[in-house]
């Protein structure tokens, strides 16, 4: 997967999103990169984890995406080009910085790239991330394809080192993931170290430099405007009577996908070049505007009509022609279908008549969370309670038998909500998070359950691994790449070293063991911590270390009383039409959990 | 010339294996390529999609509902829940060999009779093809390499506009060296399949 740096300039490869991001970085000579993972940004990490150190660069997992733009704004004020990506969620987290770091600005150029997530593929939310950019002040560039989301990473450079300050690199879904030819232009110069030259009066934000600093940050945004203006990422396609603006991935569809009209593809969307707009609208029968999730671009187009003195009748999503939710897709375009020329496509067949069974996403066979939920669910009884889970793989613990999230939020959310539950009912809040999301944000709730008293459990699932992202390491696990190696931080340690009384340490592939702990743990009188500690097989069998002894069904001993099948509901579990339970021994890892719970000593290791 | 492909199944099938191939093999036959995968919470044994489109002047990476020139269910549930992306035209290779979803395994849900399924789509579509890519990746020497017989049996699909020749030479610089020999059986095996039953 080396295809991001070797290829020379000139040569062509069918590029993932993603991975045209990574090439934009290695031409722009980026020395500096920090992430914490999210989809669909992800593969970025992924990549950069092998390459970095071949291009030059610095790259790290950072705790969380405060701490991942915090490092890289480090970088770029002392003179190293930086790159701080997560998702659209992520910037929430960093937005403390984020906020503050425009006032100041920066030395070399540092782009933040935020990848939303219309449609909530990978997300709690589809939240639209471009009024960050509105509100930070900061300028924004959109690609809409695999060519553009490269080559505006060395133009989003440009502007940002021409203004001194950040700019935000916004993507959606269907350009991270989407994939198509890119040709790759000349690798650049990388500088790794540079120097911070002091100067507080930018860089030490207290109230009479702040005051001024926006006063700077203000110039900045005048200025970007002009720049705006004149900027080849925002072009006119095509001569026709109806004009539509957009920008992002819905240019493509766009563009393949009606006739006729003019197009005005914006690439530079914030601040947005308005003169071009007032032109551009001037003269036009109507304009469509055609972007995902909320009206940003069409808003300022209505204030720019009203400013210029245009009566131009401007349609989208004010007008009920477009939604607000969801991406789009060629299909969404049959909206405007009455405003411009939209291509006709054949009659989909309709669905098919036999009764589908769904297919929704989850957890592995011999996944370890299957091990902790049932023991939680055994522990906790029918005793009220509110199961507080996290973002991660065991979010998926929403669907049956386990029924283990009663409220999902956001990173660390599980474990400030159980707190709350704690207080304001007499339900027992327990707490799931994950490794990665307990180092992210799940330190500092713990604090304040402890010094507030609050009587929860708290479990935290460690599966040595980030697992739903794509197995990135972790604090937990130590870091063994880029020529840094340094040794995991052991959360019980942690855990202990922060005040906390009870702490346990279960293996949830012994079931029967684990509930004895977790029923302990719920009766605690004050916080409790389990830690449930188990590596991901998933990330064994990517590392290609996990071996497999296949469990069977003795079917003299099976009573179907399926035991198994309500507590573990492993997928390697295969029950019957007749009602037989048998072992799928493809699907098998042999961790043992069914085997533990088995009234009848029915399923037990093949003996070959 | 512009031509979709989509291609449906399980997490894990192969099918974003399959679907680069298609598309190298695309871009090397000189066409405009533009792919739409899924990553991420998907992957977790869910419904996997990825779309192909390819020729002149291709840039989106979707393709409406009822546009795919040809669909290619590695497994058949998913092959009849993406009945709707095809047309009356439009071609489906449909792999017979079954993935059960949990809630089945589990046996909270009923898995349909492969005649019903692929009943269902004949009820709507004069175009569908069958093959059992498990069985001949077997014989191949793999069940892994069922992908590379979905592959083979796409190149023998009438009117396919990507030679076959071209599709195996993608198809084994894609896969480790170790596994081309196999790779390059199954994908026989496939092509000879589907080529058999014109």
């Amino acid at each position: 997967m080396h295809m991001a740096v070797v290829p020379k300039e000139g040569s062509r490869q069918l590029l993932l999103g993603n991975e045209a991001i990574v090439r934009g970085l290695v031409e722009a000579g980026v020395g500096f990169a920090s992430t914490y993972p999210g989809t669909p940004s992800s593969e970025i990490g992924n990549i950069l984890e092998v390459i970095a150190p071949d291009s030059g660069m610095y790259f790290e997992f950072s705790s969380n995406e405060k701490i991942a733009l915090e490092t890289a704004a480090a970088a770029a004020v002392s003179g190293v080009r930086s790159f701080a990506f997560m998702k659209h969620v992520g910037v929430n987290v960093a937005a403390d910085a984020l906020m503050t770091l425009a006032y100041s600005g920066i030395r070399s150029g540092m782009l933040i790239m935020s990848a939303d997530d219309p449609s909530a593929h990978s997300s709690q939310n589809e939240q639209d991330n471009r009024y960050y950019a509105t509100l930070s002040m900061l300028p924004m560039v959109e690609p809409s394809t695999p060519q553009e989301a490269k080559d505006m990473v060395a133009e989003a450079y440009r502007i940002s080192e021409e203004l001194a300050v950040p700019v935000i690199y916004r993507t959606t879904t269907r350009v991270n993931h989407a994939r198509s030819i890119v040709e790759y232009g000349s690798v650049g110069e990388t500088k790794a170290k540079g120097h911070f030259e002091k100067d507080d009066r930018r860089f030490v934000s207290i109230p009479a430099h702040a005051r001024m600093n926006r006063v700077r940050l203000l110039e900045a945004e005048r200025r970007a405007a002009e720049l705006s203006e004149a900027s080849p990422l925002n072009f006119v396609d095509g001569e026709g009577g109806v004009g539509i603006i957009t920008a992002g991935v819905t240019y493509t569809y766009v563009k393949e996908f009606t006739s006729g009209a003019s197009i005005l593809k914006l690439g530079f969307t914030n601040p947005l070049p308005e003169r071009m707009i007032a032109d551009f609208i001037r003269g036009k029968k109507h304009i469509i505007v055609v972007e995902e999730l909320e009206p940003f671009l069409e808003d300022q187009v209505l204030r720019i009509c009203a400013q210029n003195g245009l009566a131009v009748p401007v349609y989208g999503k004010r007008s009920g022609h477009l939604p607000r939710q969801w991406e789009f897709s060629p299909d969404t375009l049959k909206g405007v279908s009455t405003l411009t020329e939209v291509r006709e496509t054949p009659a989909p067949l309709t669905g098919c008549d036999v009764k589908l069974p769904g297919r929704p996403p989850t957890l592995c066979a011999g996944c370890p969370h299957r091990g902790i939920f049932a023991a939680t669910k055994k522990a906790v009884g029918d005793r009220p309670h509110v199961y507080c889970s996290d973002i991660g793989c065991y979010t998926l613990g929403v669907q049956d038998p386990f029924n283990t999230a009663d409220v999902v939020i956001c990173m660390g959310g599980g474990l400030g909500t159980a707190g709350g539950f704690s207080e304001a009912t007499d339900q027992k809040a327990i707490a799931f998070i994950g490794d990665s999301t307990f180092f992210h944000s799940g330190i500092t709730p713990l604090t304040s359950a402890l010094f507030n008293g609050h009587e929860m459990v708290a479990v935290i699932l460690d599966n040595r691994t980030t697992a739903m992202t794509g197995h990135q390491p972790n604090p937990g696990t130590g870091r063994s790449f880029g020529n840094v190696n340094t040794a995991g931080l052991d959360i019980e340690t942690v855990v202990r070293g922060l005040g906390v009384g009870f702490v346990r340490t279960v293996d949830p592939y012994n079931v029967k063991d684990t509930i004895k702990t977790m029923k302990e743990a719920v009766d605690h009188k004050g916080l409790a911590v389990v830690i449930s500690k188990r590596e991901c097989p998933l990330d064994l069998k990517r590392r290609k270390t996990l071996s497999c002894k296949p469990y069977a069904v003795d079917a003299d001993k099976c009573i179907r009383c399926y035991t198994c099948l309500k507590m573990i509901a492993c997928p390697a579990l295969i029950k019957g039409r007749d009602g037989t339970l048998t072992i799928d021994v493809t699907q098998c890892i042999g961790c043992g959990m069914c085997a533990d719970v088995c009234p009848k000593d029915a399923i037990g290791e093949v003996w070959t | 010339m512009k031509y979709t492909v989509q291609i449906v199944g399980v997490g894990g099938q192969g099918v974003l294996m399959a679907s680069m191939v298609l598309g190298n093999a695309a871009m090397a036959a000189g066409h405009d390529v533009s792919m739409s995968e899924v990553h991420g919470m998907a992957q977790r044994g869910g419904t996997v999609l990825s779309t192909l489109r390819f020729g002149d002047g291709t840039i989106s990476p979707l393709e409406p509902r009822g546009g795919a020139d040809l669909i290619i269910g590695f497994e058949p549930v998913e092959t009849c829940r993406a009945v709707d992306l095809g047309n009356e035209e439009t071609t489906f290779l449909m792999n017979l060999d079954p993935i059960y979803p949990s809630m089945v395994a589990a046996g909270f849900e009923e898995y349909p009779l492969t005649e019903e399924l692929v009943g269902s789509i004949r009820k709507v579509s004069g175009k569908v093809l069958t093959i059992e890519a498990g069985v001949l990746a077997i014989e191949a020497g793999r069940a892994v390499t069922a992908n590379a017989v979905m592959i083979g049996a796409a190149a023998a699909i009438d009117g396919f506009p990507l030679p076959a020749e071209l599709l195996k030479k993608t198809l084994l610089e894609t896969v480790p060296e170790k596994s081309k020999e196999l790779n390059n059986k199954a994908f026989d095996l496939g092509y000879a399949t589907m080529a058999g039953r014109k």
